[in-house]
């Protein structure tokens, strides 16, 4: 269960990215994860409330966008939507291909609050 | 419908110590940074270490029992003599294995991860520097026993060897994409097993790897009884060379 580890370091991205930005406040984390990335989304959601508890991003809602795992071809050049397993040409079968996407393990962007609200 | 509140609409703000936060005073920030970032960093800090000092860094990573400690302890012996290596060790309890390494002849550093599943960087730095990495020509990492943690945390090394065992079955590259994806080289082990086993065939897992879209080598090894030594100890000589500095060589020379 190395999703803890990784809530871990996500949140201590986030919790500088809120001081850099004088927020107090983090509404959201927008996280993109390849199929490839080794990480199991739903795991790190259940993760990331239980570290971030106490911390200006103990609110916050992780929106984790998944990615399909794409290849391209080496031999005939043809680009492939593929299973994570099986990183095959669909028109030649080769297996000498290259990954164009699907080991993503990024953080895209987060929705900050500046200040609290005065809007109660 | 909102919990606390009420309202139609509960994902457009948040109830955070009695206030309510609208998505509206919320600022979009664009971060586009690697979640392991800073694991990242130290991975490439160790790396600057090893390179300076000219020590070629292998992790060896495997489910648990597929005989990482016992390929290590044959190497050892295999190179006495010509490389000087290192092991830094990593279990969740116990210094059994940094003990076999020791009496095998090679300095060993054990790392105690508690419950962590995996080796991260910063472990491997603190371990590293209790290291005289300049007498040494190969440094091997052995991982944590786990084909899923490890393979997300670079820890600095060169090069990943994946060990499979023939008592594991041959469709282990179909299960654990993302571990056998990362290996340099495929090292099939326990091969005076095969037989015993009966239902593992090389060229099926060896299939199984290339779907994965990876065209590393793969060596078939039984360190208990030698087989393979010479073709794995090969890899790794022709490997520590094309490492080394020019400005790093030094005694041996």
């Amino acid at each position: 269960m190395h999703e803890l580890a990784i809530c871990q370091a996500i949140l201590a991205q986030a919790l500088g990215v809120a001081e850099t930005h004088r927020a107090s406040r983090v509404k959201r984390i927008t996280l993109r994860i390849g199929p490839l990335a080794g990480v199991e989304p739903s795991l790190l959601g259940a993760a990331f409330p239980l570290v971030a508890a106490g911390t200006s991003c103990e609110a916050a809602r992780l929106r984790i966008e998944t990615v399909a795992v794409r290849v391209e071809c080496q031999l005939c050049g043809t680009e492939s939507e593929v299973s994570p397993n099986r990183l095959l040409c669909r028109a030649c079968g080769s297996w000498r291909v290259a990954l164009l996407e699907g080991d993503e393990m990024r953080i895209e962007s987060m929705e900050l609050f500046e200040s609290e609200p005065a809007n109660v | 419908m909102c919990d606390v509140c009420g309202c139609v609409n509960p994902s457009d703000h948040v109830h955070v110590a009695g206030a309510i936060l609208h998505s509206q005073t919320g600022r979009q920030i664009e971060v586009m940074q690697a979640m392991l970032h800073d694991n990242d960093r130290q991975a490439d800090h160790n790396r600057a270490h090893f390179d300076a000092a000219g020590v070629l860094v292998v992790n060896l990573m495997s489910s648990p029992g597929a005989g990482k400690t016992s390929l290590l302890e044959a190497t050892i012996r295999a190179l006495k003599g010509r490389l000087t290596i290192a092991v830094i060790e990593g279990d969740l309890e116990t210094e059994n294995d940094a003990r076999r390494i020791r009496d095998a002849g090679a300095a060993a550093v054990q790392i105690t991860t508690g419950n962590a599943c995996h080796l991260d960087a910063t472990m491997v730095h603190a371990a590293l520097h209790t290291l005289a990495l300049r007498e040494i020509d190969i440094l091997f990492i052995e991982n944590v026993g786990n084909l899923v943690c490890p393979a997300s945390f670079d820890l600095g090394q060169h090069r990943n060897v994946v060990l499979l065992s023939v008592t594991e079955g041959d469709d282990k590259p179909e299960k654990y994409p993302v571990m056998f994806r990362a290996a340099d080289l495929l090292a099939i082990s326990k091969t005076d097993l095969t037989e015993a086993v009966g239902d593992f065939q090389t060229l099926r897992a060896l299939r199984h790897f290339r779907h994965l879209g990876n065209a590393a080598p793969m060596l078939e090894i039984s360190a208990r009884k030698g087989d393979g030594m010479a073709a794995w100890t090969g890899w790794l000589l022709a490997e520590h060379e094309a490492r080394r500095p020019a400005q790093a060589k030094h005694a041996h020379d």
